[in-house]
């Protein structure tokens, strides 16, 4: 019943823009077919795959930097009464940085590299996941840390039994909307300073005014990160929260 | 070495004869709560008692009283306080199995692992079937305590504070908020278990009746700050003790010690 409304509202959607597309120019408002067409074409001739390909490349790597990194701060702050007094303000700053601002001097003081641009990304998640992190470790359930104390437990024991499914909630939402984070900055990122990806995909067709490549590159990377959202981080969220 | 006069009146009359050792001794010579906001809160004051080898103690008082607090001194989740608690907690294994009010079982972890996971790593392997048979929980133990209905997580911590064969078994308040039914089997099963296997037990509770009904001997506690108001051994074995017995014990108590059992 779910899917079919799903599927039925896809398809008004579709309808929708096939009338629009009708009575608009060609040129600003492409039929979906015209969209359609160019995106099989573009896999043809292999760009659209290459592109992505080393997009989500960028997405991963600095989704695990984040995360990692992320989590270790964001736990370190929500037990560690100092290091939050401490790191929260520099946490504040960062966190209210664009990421065009962020981008732009990653650029300038790692050069326009590869290195630079996941950096880049990276920085821009971080402080999200640290957030949401500390919020988790913060609520730690005082009653079952006097039981793990009572029974003797030792770290290895307290972290596998007692912390980490306590923060698992907190580590799935960071991680879904980290990665929605990360892929929209990582467009920006790619249009700014790299040679390849998506993000320069869309902006090359931008300069020749191609309104067709730009909605049928988005749509398809669009696509890609739903599914990845649908098969891999949801079921991921109900394995975590099958005790329930 | 004797604690106190009070702790070691209730040893010696307790069923534990003097020359058994004692597996707990308990000295708060004083506790405060200090926040920040309001005034200094003294909870505990001069309470001092033993636990014998096999003896099943009791402590009565009043909600509030500094009954849980005594408790978290014991097993060493307080350090805040003046007096002295023999075997220290902070050495190590205490041999203390503990059942807290609310079962604090791990909600993510199924019984059986809940179980295992308390026990030292070494001994994490061993088998438990008897254990689980004995507190009908066999049928269970695949299971996530979130199914479970309150007086079968209490079961669960039972177990969990069994699986090791503490010296001292410390309950508290454990068929607090059960009907009565559950409350009856979960008594059962606590006795069942402490005839089998012999361990020295700690109840707090407020309610005498069952105080009565379980214990070798009863400690009294005055409302806070808590100290000892009285020790009372029950000397008929649990087997022989007849409801009109424990009725007419609970009249007694409740005429003598009337500020601390209402009638």
């Amino acid at each position: 019943m779910a899917v079919a409304a799903r599927l039925a509202s896809l398809l008004v959607l579709l309808a929708l823009w096939q009338v629009a597309a009708a009575f608009a120019d060609a040129r600003t408002l492409p039929a979906p077919s015209a969209v359609a067409a160019f995106v099989v074409r573009e896999i043809e001739t292999g760009g659209m795959l290459f592109n992505i390909g080393v997009t989500l490349a960028r997405v991963g790597i600095s989704f695990v930097i984040a995360m990692s990194l992320g989590m270790l701060l964001g736990v370190l702050l929500g037990r560690s009464r100092l290091a939050d007094r401490t790191l929260d303000t520099p946490l504040l700053v960062v966190l209210n940085t664009p990421a065009l601002v962020i981008t732009v001097l990653a650029y300038v003081w790692l050069g326009l590299t590869e290195t630079a641009a996941i950096v880049a990304v990276a920085l821009n998640k971080l402080p999200n996941v640290a957030v949401i992190m500390r919020e988790g470790a913060r609520g730690l359930d005082p009653g079952l840390e006097e039981m793990a104390r009572t029974y003797r437990f030792d770290r290895r024991t307290w972290v596998a039994h007692v912390l980490v499914p306590q923060l698992q909630p907190f580590a799935v939402a960071a991680a879904r909307s980290g990665i929605s984070l990360a892929w929209k900055i990582v467009l920006v990122v790619e249009l700014i300073g790299r040679p390849n990806g998506v993000g320069f995909a869309i902006n090359y067709y931008f300069q020749l005014f191609d309104v067709t490549a730009v909605i049928g590159y988005s749509l398809v990377f669009m696509t890609v990160m739903l599914a990845l959202d649908t098969l891999v981080l949801q079921p991921l969220d109900a394995h975590v929260r099958r005790w329930r | 070495m004797r604690m106190s006069d009070a702790g070691a009146d209730g040893f010696a009359a307790g069923r534990g004869s003097v020359s058994e050792p004692a597996v707990l001794r308990v000295r708060v010579d004083r506790k405060v709560y200090r926040t920040r906001r309001s005034e200094p809160v003294e909870a505990v004051r001069d309470l001092a008692f033993t636990v014998a080898a096999g003896e099943v103690v009791c402590l009565i008082g009043p909600s509030g009283a500094g009954k849980t607090t005594t408790l978290r001194i014991l097993l060493g989740l307080d350090t805040d306080y003046a007096g002295a608690i023999e075997p220290d907690p902070r050495d190590g294994a205490a041999g203390i199995g503990m059942v807290f009010q609310d079962p604090r079982l791990l909600p993510w972890r199924t019984v059986e692992q809940n179980v295992r996971i308390a026990l030292p790593r070494a001994r994490r392997d061993r088998p438990l079937d008897a254990l689980f048979e004995s507190l009908s929980l066999t049928p269970w133990r695949a299971r996530y305590p979130g199914a479970l209905s309150l007086g079968m997580q209490r079961r669960v911590a039972l177990a969990r504070a069994l699986a090791d064969e503490p010296r001292l078994l410390v309950l508290d308040e454990p068929f607090v908020s059960l009907d009565d039914a559950a409350a009856a089997s979960l008594r059962a099963l606590v006795i069942a278990a402490v005839d089998r296997l012999g361990m020295s037990v700690l109840m707090v509770t407020h309610n005498v009746a069952e105080a009565i009904e379980i214990a070798d001997r009863l400690l009294l506690l005055s409302p806070r700050p808590a100290s000892l108001v009285g020790t009372v051994p029950l000397g008929l074995p649990r087997a022989g003790r007849s409801r009109s017995w424990a009725e007419a014990t609970r009249r007694d108590l409740a005429a003598r010690y009337p500020g601390v059992i209402a009638d």
